[in-house]
């Protein structure tokens, strides 16, 4: 397969202590940051999973891209979801959905929403790929991805993970 | 959207069921022909309705921050319905007939609400499965993926018959008169896409219940309900349905009316068939309002509604479909995966209960757990808060129906999920499994269980947030442990965002819909409470409105109502009794001192709606798209035609010169057939005779002709009949491009002819 043809990638960086922050209150930074327009994005509206165990959590709905305070797995993070095609390559998409995460998690933790209590750790990241035509959890597509994602992430350990079920994804960690 | 969409078809391949990828294709050139202009919006939300693509809250581009309404600077491009922007995010409603689903379904809908949606799969209460946040241009791919599994989603919303539900313990309840199950599928794949049933002015919705007793069916709420029902005739038990008709919730509910105490089995289908025609002809078309059946009865009343129904069931043409699904329904029954095996209790050996059977154990067993009539088998619920569950649960589940159970599945009107024909002896593995995927929740079919719509989450007409309601109530009510309670522990809680009741409000012994009120400058959001309706008994009667009450006070109001239904019931009152007793005055005393509102300096919380902190708006409420305009056949069928010149001009760029020039020649005759259906309600099918009826009713009446060019385009379709006709006439490439460019015209000429007959005449003053 070919790497610059794989689109859809999604970023999440972990929050360091989750039991300091209630996701509640991300619902109305988010619904603040629509009326700011604080993102790059065209910013639609806040949608809200609380209830569902292990979910997605809180979303802030774009319409290129969707930020959430995701719970997936129990492990909470923030998630840059893409979801309108970039031009570029795979090293210039993952370049934007790394940025666009990192920028939220520093917008973020600026949010007095939080208390000052919210902080990422940004050397523990999952990459995902949305899209399972593209870039399906199998091992063809880790040997096609794994270089390029060695070569962005320069120095840190890059590990596959899930079931072929689920979306392409690695963890991350930075040295 | 998404560039991998263009590789899904050839990806899926013969997986995707002919007859759905041929009409998925349609609606993928129809995509193409809106972006192009080529088919008029209100014409294309119909279509796109009828496919289950649905609007969402928000798509006219205004959205209101609590204070401003602003616009949302979507891209300009056409518009997917009138006032509905292309790019803004919809929904895509998946019908699920009678809510049976297999485990590649599960995993199916997990990875569509992961790629597409917001990573949750909504199970409604009827049954079907939302996904919200859809891009348009993404659901052929969905449609595409779903028809993979045998799913579809034709008819899912519109002007249509809707989901077909039943009793999801329908064959294994054990108070059932048959298993309406075969029934419930037959019928619903006999009316799927009917030609008897694209002409209503509003929605029909059918509904199968095994028993009278019993909430499952919720027949009276139907425009259709059948309640399965035997005779003894000759020595020989015979089935059939008690039928009911025009029953409908929304602004107006309306209980259904009992049309027939016995419909043999075998007449179901062609009755069915019968009253959509009927509804079809008669029905209301202009005024939505009142367009649903439940009106056509009322107005004719239901001795000449049957009279009528009776009278053009005799015209049918027998249809096989009536009957060939009745041998093998007699004998349908599901097949369990593991032999029956009863659950070991032992009280004598508490320590072996320690080990394998906890108290937490012990409760959702209590809860969850339905004992089938089949001895040794069980229905085990999966209560899903608000209807919601994950991809990755979705998975988990398809798992576990894979190791307990045939993959026997439903969903269910409470918004739940069902795992039929699970070996009762796998009760505390199958427990122990559901609760690693977070789906043992011990609160199914109980106070705690609260349903509800969408509301202002992501509907256009919601007014209340009935979501953050529902998920309120049910947070404080699992922490009271309500869900155990032997008084109220068994009522049901009901929310909807607005009068139109989709979170069937009406049915609930507390049934909640929203409303606003004006304070000051304010709009305060609140909830119309009803009290005692029935759930039993199919829906047996609607509850009683008593007053509005401020959002931010609903949970005291069920506090005090459950609280004094808890100390003032008569031994063994039922809730329903006892508001009945107490009376309106009454109820609406407990809930007078709720009523007053705050100010807003005082407490701005009560102006602003659970789980949105913006101050609340009515300014977001849109045009609703529960069912799109009413679309006339004539109107579908030109689009149709449009597509065939469409997709003539495609063959014609691949080369097949033949199959362009015949595709183009079809899309006129097709056209000239709509216009004489349109005018004459039936229309011949021979090519010949659709040409000389044609020229007859329209070429020489003037009718068809355009104020400018006169008879030009008729007599280009005349011409291009001839050539038709004619055997051995090669065609090159530049006749065939010729003949598209007139097809086009003629179809033009077909909408502006049918413009002029429909307009109404300009008034004349002096």
């Amino acid at each position: 397969m070919d790497p610059n043809s794989v689109q859809h990638i999604n970023v999440k960086v972990f929050v360091a202590d989750p039991d300091a922050v209630n996701i509640a209150d991300a619902v109305k930074v988010f619904h603040q940051w629509i009326k700011d327009t604080v993102c790059p994005e065209m910013l639609i509206d806040v949608t809200e999973y609380r209830h569902v165990p292990a979910g997605p959590g809180v979303l802030l709905i774009g319409l290129e891209a969707n930020y959430s305070f995701d719970e997936c797995e129990n492990r909470l993070g923030l998630l840059y979801n893409r979801k309108a095609a970039l031009d570029g390559t795979f090293q210039s998409r993952l370049a934007q959905a790394h940025e666009a995460a990192l920028t939220a998690c520093d917008r973020l933790e600026k949010e007095a929403g939080f208390g000052g209590k919210l902080k990422f750790d940004r050397n523990k990241l999952e990459v995902f790929v949305n899209d399972r035509l593209l870039a399906p959890n199998t091992e063809e597509t880790w040997q096609a991805l794994k270089p390029e994602l060695e070569k962005y992430f320069a120095g840190s350990t890059v590990e596959r993970h899930g079931e072929p079920r689920d979306l392409f994804r690695v963890a991350v960690s930075l040295p | 959207m998404r560039p991998s969409n263009s590789q899904w078809k050839a990806r899926l391949g013969d997986s995707v069921p002919e007859n759905l990828s041929a009409e998925i294709d349609v609606f993928e050139n129809e995509i193409a022909l809106r972006k192009q202009g080529k088919i008029e919006d209100r014409i294309f939300a119909e279509t796109r309705l009828r496919r289950g693509a649905y609007g969402q809250r928000y798509d006219n581009g205004q959205r209101s921050d609590g204070t401003t309404t602003r616009t949302l600077n979507y891209p300009d491009v056409p518009t997917k319905g009138p006032n509905t922007l292309w790019d803004a995010p919809g929904m895509q409603r998946i019908k699920i007939p009678f809510g049976g689903l297999n485990a590649a379904q599960l995993e199916m809908l997990a990875d569509l609400c992961e790629e597409y949606s917001d990573g949750i799969a909504h199970i409604t209460t009827r049954q079907d499965v939302q996904l919200h946040f859809i891009h348009i241009e993404d659901t052929p791919t969905i449609m595409r993926r779903l028809a993979s599994v045998g799913i579809t989603t034709r008819e899912a919303c519109g002007n249509s018959v809707r989901n077909v539900t039943a009793c999801p313990i329908a064959g294994v309840c054990r108070t059932q008169t048959f298993d309406v199950t075969p029934y419930a599928k037959a019928i619903a794949y006999f009316m799927l896409g009917h030609p008897d049933a694209q002409a209503f002015g509003r929605k029909f919705k059918i509904a199968f219940s095994g028993c009278a007793h019993e909430a499952c069916g919720l027949v009276r709420l139907h425009d259709f309900g059948a309640i399965a029902v035997t005779r003894e005739e000759n020595g020989k038990t015979r089935r059939g349905f008690e039928l009911w008709v025009g029953g409908g919730l929304g602004p107006v509910p309306q209980q259904a009316r009992l049309y027939d105490e016995f419909v043999p089995e075998e007449e179901i289908l062609p009755i069915c068939q019968a009253i959509a025609r009927v509804f079809a002809r008669l029905g209301e078309k202009k005024n939505r309002n009142t367009a649903r059946l439940k009106f056509l009865v009322s107005k004719l009343g239901i001795e000449e509604f049957k009279r009528l129904v009776i009278e053009e069931r005799a015209i049918l043409t027998d249809d096989p479909r009536w009957t060939s699904y009745l041998k093998e329904a007699h004998v349908h029954e599901e097949q369990p995966l593991k032999p029956a095996a009863l659950l070991q209790i032992d009280p004598a050996r508490p320590a072996a209960r320690s080990t394998s059977r906890s108290s937490d154990f012990d409760k959702w067993h209590r809860i969850n757990v339905y004992q089938q009539r089949q001895q040794g088998y069980a229905t085990v619920t999966v209560a899903l808060p608000l209807g919601d569950i994950t991809a990755t649960q979705l998975r988990k589940l398809a798992d576990i129906s894979r190791t307990y159970v045939k993959e026997t599945i439903r969903s269910t009107v409470e918004q739940n999920l069902v795992l039929r024909w699970v070996s009762e002896a796998d009760l505390p593995a199958l427990y122990a499994d559901l609760k690693a995927a977070e789906l043992a929740l011990p609160f199914a079919e109980t106070i705690v269980d609260v349903s509800s719509c969408p509301g202002t989450d992501t509907c256009k007409l919601g007014i209340s947030a009935s979501r953050g309601l529902a998920g309120e109530l049910r947070e404080r009510l699992a922490a009271q442990n309500a869900e155990t309670d032997e008084v109220i522990g068994g009522l049901r809680i009901k929310v909807s965002g607005c009068f139109n009741s989709c979170g069937q409000h009406h049915v609930a012994d507390l049934g909640f819909y929203g409303v606003s009120r004006k304070k000051g400058n304010y709009v305060v959001p609140h909830f119309q409470v009803l009290l005692g309706g029935e759930w039993q008994n199919n829906a047996g009667t609607y509850g009683l409105a008593i007053g509005a009450v401020p959002s931010k006070r609903i949970p005291e109001t069920v506090d005090r109502i459950t609280t004094r239904f808890r100390t003032e019931r008569l031994t063994s009152e039922t809730f329903q009794a006892f508001i009945k007793r107490i009376g309106k005055a009454e109820c609406k005393k407990m809930i007078d001192d709720f009523t007053a509102i705050p100010s807003h300096d005082d407490d701005p919380s009560f102006y602003s709606d659970w789980g949105d902190p913006r101050e609340f708006s009515i300014g977001d409420i849109g045009v609703g798209e529960c069912a799109g305009e009413v679309i006339f056949p004539i109107d579908f069928e030109l689009v149709a035609c449009e597509r065939e010149v469409f997709e003539a001009q495609l063959q014609l760029e691949a080369g097949n010169v033949e199959k362009a020039a015949r595709m183009a020649y079809d899309a006129m005759l097709h056209g000239a057939q709509a216009l004489l259906k349109f005018r004459f309600m039936v229309a011949p099918d021979s090519p010949d005779k659709i040409v000389e009826d044609f020229r007859t009713s329209f070429y020489d009446t003037e009718i068809f002709f355009d104020p400018f060019v006169k008879g030009k385009f008729a007599q280009d379709f005349f011409r291009a009949h001839e050539q038709a006709t004619l055997a051995n006439q090669p065609r090159t490439a530049e006749t065939t491009h010729q003949l598209i460019e007139e097809a086009q015209l003629f179809i033009e000429a077909c909408y502006s002819t049918h413009a002029r007959m429909t307009a109404t005449p300009a008034k004349v003053t002096a």
